[in-house]
C-alpha cells in the first residue's frame, strides 16, 4: 500500500470508524442505473499562520478542518452534498441527497466495481510542514525578515510579514474503482513594506513558497532576499510618475508577468467553458491563436511547485498539457466530467478548493516555453513603450475574451532603454488576439516564486505561472496621463 | 432551530470554560451554522443540485495582552478542547500588545431588537428548479440573438451566528438569504460573444424579483453589449451604474478602516474633519434596518451597533474601527468589527435618465474588471466595459478600455448620485457621476 493511501486511512478513515466496506456501502448508495460517474472525496486539512507587524509577532491562528464531498454525475447533471462529519451515518445522509439528482434514473445498484489503487509519482514529500519548524523558530524567522527589511533603507516605516503552512491529506474513491490519495504540503512566506518620503507613501511586497517545508523552501538566505525585494519595489514606486494611457508596445518581464497567459489564455482554455461553448476560444482547436513564437503549456508535474499536484482532486495524475504549440491551439484542460462529455480524457486538471466544493477544470502551473531572443535585444527593439516587470492581480471575461491586469512595477521604455518607473499602469486586451501580437520571445524562461492564487466560481486554488521576456506590439495601456 | 441554538450556546460556553482552564485571562468565540441548497439549470436542463451544510467554531484567547486564534468545523468536545488548546499555545509565542483584548464591556450590546432577518424558505428542490427553469427560459426566449446560456441558479440559505465572550456577553443572529441569478450569452453577426447577468437577493423569498423579470433583465443587459468596441483615449466624465458604483464606496471604506490607518497604508491618512467628498455628499450607516442584508444589532465583538454619520456635506466624520484598531489609534471602536452595516450614500434628485443628461458626453460604466486599486496612494486604474454617451443619449457599447484616476480626486469630483439605489448589497448607492477620468482605448 502506498504511503499516501496508508496516511489517508490513518488520518481520515480510521478516526471516523470507516473502512473499505463502509466505502463500498457509500459507493453502493451513489451508483446505479442512469449514473455515469460518482466519487467520494475525503479531505483532512490543517492550516496555520503567523504574522508580524510593528516588529513583533502579534497574532497566529490554527485551523482544523475535515470532511467529505459526495458527487453523482448523470449525463450533464451533477448532484452534490458534503458533510464535515465523517461518521457513516452523516455520509450516508449526504449520499442520499447527492443521489437525488438522478431520481428518475432508477434505484441504486449497490454493486460497485472492485477497487483499483491509483496514484502518481510523488512530486513532494509528505512531511507536515506545520511541524517543520518549532513555534519559536517561526517567530524568530519573522523577526529576521522584519529586521532585514528595516535594515535596507531608513524610509521603511512599516513592515508586515507572515508565514503560513497547510498540511492536507486527500482520499478519492471513484465509481470506476479507482482509489487514490495524496499528502500535500504547502508553505508561503510574505513580506510587505510601506515606505514614506516626504508626502509620498508607497507599498512594496514580495513572497514565495511551494509544496515543501519551511526549511526546504527558505534555504539559507531566502528570508533576507524577500525583504530586500519588497523594499526595492517600494522604493522604485516612490520615484514613479503617472503611467501614460493609450496604445503602446509592451515588454513583459520574465516570471510572474506570466499571469498574462493565465488570464488571457488559460481560463479561456478550461474544459467547462469550452464544452458549454461560452469561451472566446470555443471550437477553435487547430486554429492559429498566437504568433508562431508562442508555445504555452499547463504543467502540474514540476516537483515542489505551488501549482503542482501528484494527483488532482479526482485522483488523476497531473500531466503536461500543450495548450498552444507554435501559435496553434492544441487542447483544453479537462476534469473527468467535461473530458467525458467532450469525448476526451481528463488531463489531470480537476481541482476543488475543498470537500465542500465541486471539482472544476483548473490550471496548475501555466507557462510559455522560451524562445531565442536575448532580453536586452527585445528592449532595444522598442522605441517608446512600457516594460512591465511585476503585476498585481488580473481578471478575464471568458466570453468576450477581454482581460485586464495591473502592473505593480513598470517602467517607460525610451529609445530601447528602461527609463522612469510608472505607476497605475493597467494592461487590457483580447485573449484570442494578444498572442498574435507577440513579436519576440526571450530565452530567459522563469517561473514565479510561488505566490499565485486563482479564483473561479468562488473557489480559490494555488497555481503557478511563468514566461520568458515577451514583446507584445500595440497593447492598450490604461493610465491617467494622456 | 431552537435546539440548534441551545447546542451552539453550549459549545460556546464549553470553549470559554476551556480557555479559562488553559490559563487564558479572556476569550471570545464565534459559532456559525448554516444550511441550504442551490439548483442550477442550463439550456433547459437541470445541471447541478448542491446541498450545503456548514458549521464552524472560531476561538480567540488572550493571555494577558498576548493573543492566539484557532478554528474548527468539528463540534465534538474533544475537538473544542483541542481548538482552544491550539489557540492558547499560539498565545504563548505571540508578543504582548496593549491594544489586544475584548471590546470594552460598557460598549457591548444590551438590547437585541428583532430585525426580522430570518425567513426560511420552505421550498423543495423541484420547486426551486421550476423557478430556475422559468428564469432561464425568459432570458433565452427574449431574443434570437441570445445564443447560449450559463444557466440560472436559485440559492436558499439559512444560518445562525453566535458570538460570546468572557465578559459574559452572548448574542445570537439568525439570518436567511435567498437569491435567483441568470447569465446568458449573446451574439450578433460576426461580432464576438458577450455575456451579462442579473440577480435578485433578499432575506425574504416573497421580496425577490420574479424569475421572469430577472431573466429578461439578464437578456437585455447582454443584448445591449453586442457590438462593443474601443473608444479613443480621452478624458471625460464617467457615470458608474449603481451595481458597480458600490465598489467606489468599498474602496472608501477600505481607506478609512482602522487596520489601514494604523499601518500608515491609506490614501486617506489623517483625513478626519477634512473635505474628502464633494460638498453635499452624505454617507451613513443604518445597522437596524428591518430585513436588510447588512443589518445587525451587534458587531463581531459584541459591540452595540449604532446609526451614525461617516461623511456629512463631504467632510469625513469618522473612521471604521474595531476595538483593536481603535486602541492603536487612541480612539473608540465604531462597532465595525467585521465590516460596515448598510452603508448608505444618500441619493440626489436625479433618476438614471437624468443622470445620463447630466453626464452629457462621456462614459457610462456597467462592468469593472481587474484589481488596479492602490489603497496606499489612491491610484485607480481598472478595466471597464459600458457605453459611450453623446449629449445624454447612449450612443454605442464600449469594451476593452481602462478608466484611470485617483480615488482622492474621484471622491471630490462626484457631481451627482442617482435615485436608482441598488439594494442588493450591504453597501447602498445609486449610480455615481464622477466629473473626469482618463479613458484609455485606441
Amino acid at each position: 500500500m502506498s504511503f499516501e493511501i496508508a496516511t489517508a486511512k490513518k488520518t481520515l478513515l480510521e478516526p471516523a470508524g470507516l473502512d473499505e466496506s463502509s466505502l463500498n456501502q457509500l459507493m453502493g448508495q451513489l451508483v446505479g442505473r442512469g449514473i455515469d460517474y460518482a466519487d467520494l472525496y475525503f479531505q483532512y486539512l490543517r492550516h496555520e499562520s503567523w504574522s508580524l507587524e510593528d516588529g513583533e509577532v502579534k497574532s497566529g491562528s490554527y485551523n482544523i478542518d475535515q470532511g467529505a464531498g459526495l458527487r453523482v454525475v448523470s449525463g450533464e447533471k451533477t448532484g452534490f452534498a458534503y458533510s464535515d462529519e465523517l461518521g457513516l451515518q452523516a455520509l450516508s445522509q449526504a449520499a442520499g441527497a447527492a443521489r437525488a439528482i438522478a431520481r428518475q434514473g432508477g434505484k441504486s445498484s449497490g454493486q460497485p466495481v472492485p477497487w483499483n489503487k491509483g496514484g502518481g509519482v510523488a512530486l513532494y514529500q509528505g512531511d507536515n510542514p506545520i511541524q517543520s519548524l518549532s513555534d519559536s523558530e517561526k517567530v524568530s524567522l519573522l523577526e529576521r525578515i522584519e529586521s532585514a527589511a528595516r535594515g535596507e533603507d531608513p524610509r521603511v516605516k512599516e513592515v508586515m510579514a507572515s508565514l503560513s503552512a497547510v498540511h492536507e491529506v486527500i482520499l478519492v474513491v471513484r465509481s470506476d474503482g479507482l482509489i487514490a490519495a495524496d499528502v500535500r504540503p504547502l508553505v508561503r512566506v510574505n513580506v510587505s513594506v510601506i515606505v514614506i518620503e516626504g508626502s509620498r507613501r508607497e507599498r512594496g511586497s514580495a513572497g514565495g513558497g511551494g509544496r515543501s517545508t519551511y526549511p526546504i523552501y527558505l534555504g539559507s538566505d531566502q528570508p533576507e532576499e524577500l525583504s530586500k525585494e519588497a523594499v526595492r519595489q517600494a522604493l522604485v514606486n516612490l520615484e514613479a510618475i503617472d503611467s501614460p494611457a493609450g496604445t503602446l508596445d509592451v515588454v513583459l518581464g520574465p516570471g510572474w508577468p506570466g499571469i498574462l497567459l493565465h488570464e488571457a489564455i488559460g481560463h479561456g482554455l478550461e474544459g467547462d467553458f469550452n464544452r458549454k461553448g461560452t469561451s472566446a476560444f470555443s471550437g477553435r482547436i487547430g486554429e492559429m491563436v498566437g504568433s508562431p513564437l508562442c508555445t504555452v503549456v499547463d504543467d502540474g508535474t514540476l516537483p515542489g511547485r505551488r501549482g503542482s499536484l501528484t494527483i488532482d482532486d479526482e485522483g488523476t495524475p497531473s500531466q503536461t498539457t500543450v495548450l498552444i504549440e507554435n501559435g496553434i491551439l492544441k487542447g483544453y484542460m479537462q476534469d473527468t466530467l467535461n473530458g467525458r462529455l467532450m469525448g476526451v480524457g481528463s488531463t489531470g486538471n480537476g481541482r476543488r478548493e475543498s470537500f465542500a466544493h465541486l471539482p472544476l477544470p483548473r490550471m496548475t502551473n501555466t507557462y510559455m516555453l522560451p524562445g531565442k531572443s536575448e532580453p536586452e535585444e527585445i528592449l532595444a527593439s522598442v522605441d517608446r513603450g512600457i516594460y512591465a516587470a511585476n503585476f498585481g492581480g488580473g481578471q478575464v471575461d471568458i466570453t468576450s475574451g477581454k482581460f485586464v491586469f495591473s502592473a505593480s512595477e513598470a517602467y517607460l521604455i525610451e529609445g530601447g532603454k528602461i527609463g522612469q518607473p510608472v505607476r497605475g499602469a493597467t494592461l487590457i486586451g483580447d485573449g484570442p488576439e494578444v498572442l498574435k501580437r507577440v513579436s519576440m520571445v526571450g530565452n530567459d524562461l522563469e517561473l514565479d516564486h510561488g505566490v499565485g492564487t486563482c479564483g473561479k466560481e468562488g473557489q480559490s486554488v494555488p497555481v503557478g505561472v511563468g514566461q520568458p521576456t515577451l514583446k507584445v506590439e500595440g497593447m492598450t495601456v490604461g493610465g491617467v496621463q494622456v | 432551530m431552537e435546539e440548534r441554538k441551545i447546542r451552539a450556546v453550549e459549545i460556546a460556553e464549553q470553549a470559554l470554560d476551556e480557555a479559562g482552564r488553559h490559563g487564558a485571562s479572556a476569550a471570545e468565540v464565534g459559532v456559525d451554522q448554516g444550511e441550504g441548497f442551490s439548483v442550477t439549470v442550463r439550456q433547459g436542463e437541470l445541471e447541478t443540485i448542491e446541498h450545503n451544510r456548514d458549521k464552524s467554531l472560531g476561538v480567540t484567547v488572550y493571555c494577558g495582552r498576548s493573543t492566539g486564534s484557532a478554528s474548527t468545523s468539528d463540534f465534538s468536545s474533544a475537538a473544542v478542547r483541542d481548538t482552544v488548546k491550539a489557540a492558547c499555545t499560539i498565545a504563548r509565542y505571540t508578543a504582548e500588545d496593549k491594544a489586544n483584548g475584548l471590546a470594552d464591556q460598557n460598549r457591548l450590546a444590551t438590547s437585541f431588537p428583532d430585525l426580522e432577518l430570518y425567513h426560511p424558505w420552505e421550498l423543495s428542490v423541484e420547486e426551486a428548479s421550476d423557478l430556475a427553469f422559468e428564469c432561464e427560459a425568459s432570458a433565452r426566449n427574449a431574443d434570437k440573438r441570445i445564443v447560449n446560456s450559463e444557466g440560472a441558479t436559485l440559492t436558499t440559505h439559512g444560518g445562525q451566528h453566535i458570538y460570546a465572550n468572557s465578559h459574559g456577553f452572548i448574542g445570537v443572529n439568525q439570518t436567511s438569504r435567498h437569491s435567483i441569478s441568470c447569465a446568458v450569452i449573446g451574439r450578433e453577426g460576426d461580432s464576438g460573444m458577450q455575456r451579462d447577468f442579473w440577480y435578485s437577493i433578499s432575506r425574504l423569498a416573497p421580496e425577490l424579483d420574479s424569475p421572469a423579470i430577472i431573466g429578461q433583465r439578464a437578456a437585455q443587459r447582454t443584448l445591449r453589449r453586442l457590438g462593443g468596441r474601443q473608444v479613443k483615449t480621452c478624458q471625460v466624465p464617467v457615470l458608474f451604474e449603481a451595481p458597480v458604483a458600490s465598489s467606489l464606496l468599498s474602496h472608501f471604506i477600505a481607506a478609512i478602516r482602522g487596520s489601514a490607518l494604523y499601518r500608515n497604508a491609506s490614501f486617506l491618512q489623517e483625513s478626519l474633519g477634512q473635505q474628502v467628498f464633494s460638498s453635499g455628499i452624505r454617507i451613513h450607516e443604518q445597522p437596524h434596518l428591518k430585513r436588510a442584508l447588512g443589518s445587525t444589532s451587534f458587531d463581531n465583538e459584541g459591540v452595540a451597533t449604532v446609526s451614525r454619520e461617516i461623511v456629512e456635506d463631504g467632510v469625513l466624520n469618522g473612521y471604521v474601527l474595531d476595538s483593536y484598531s481603535a486602541r492603536r489609534l487612541g480612539l473608540e471602536t465604531t462597532a465595525n468589527a467585521g465590516g460596515v452595516h448598510n452603508l448608505t450614500l444618500d441619493s440626489g434628485e436625479l433618476d438614471f435618465d437624468h443622470l445620463l443628461g447630466a453626464l452629457g458626453t462621456g462614459l457610462l460604466v456597467t462592468e469593472l474588471l481587474g484589481h488596479g486599486i492602490n489603497g496606499v496612494t489612491g491610484d485607480y486604474s481598472r478595466g471597464a466595459a459600458g457605453f459611450w454617451v453623446e449629449k445624454g443619449e447612449i450612443s454605442h457599447p464600449v469594451d476593452e478600455i481602462t478608466i484611470a484616476g485617483n480615488l482622492k480626486q474621484m471622491f471630490r469630483g462626484i457631481r451627482a448620485v442617482g435615485s436608482d439605489v441598488d439594494l442588493r448589497r450591504a453597501v447602498r448607492t445609486g449610480s455615481i457621476l464622477v466629473d473626469q477620468m482618463t479613458v484609455a482605448g485606441e
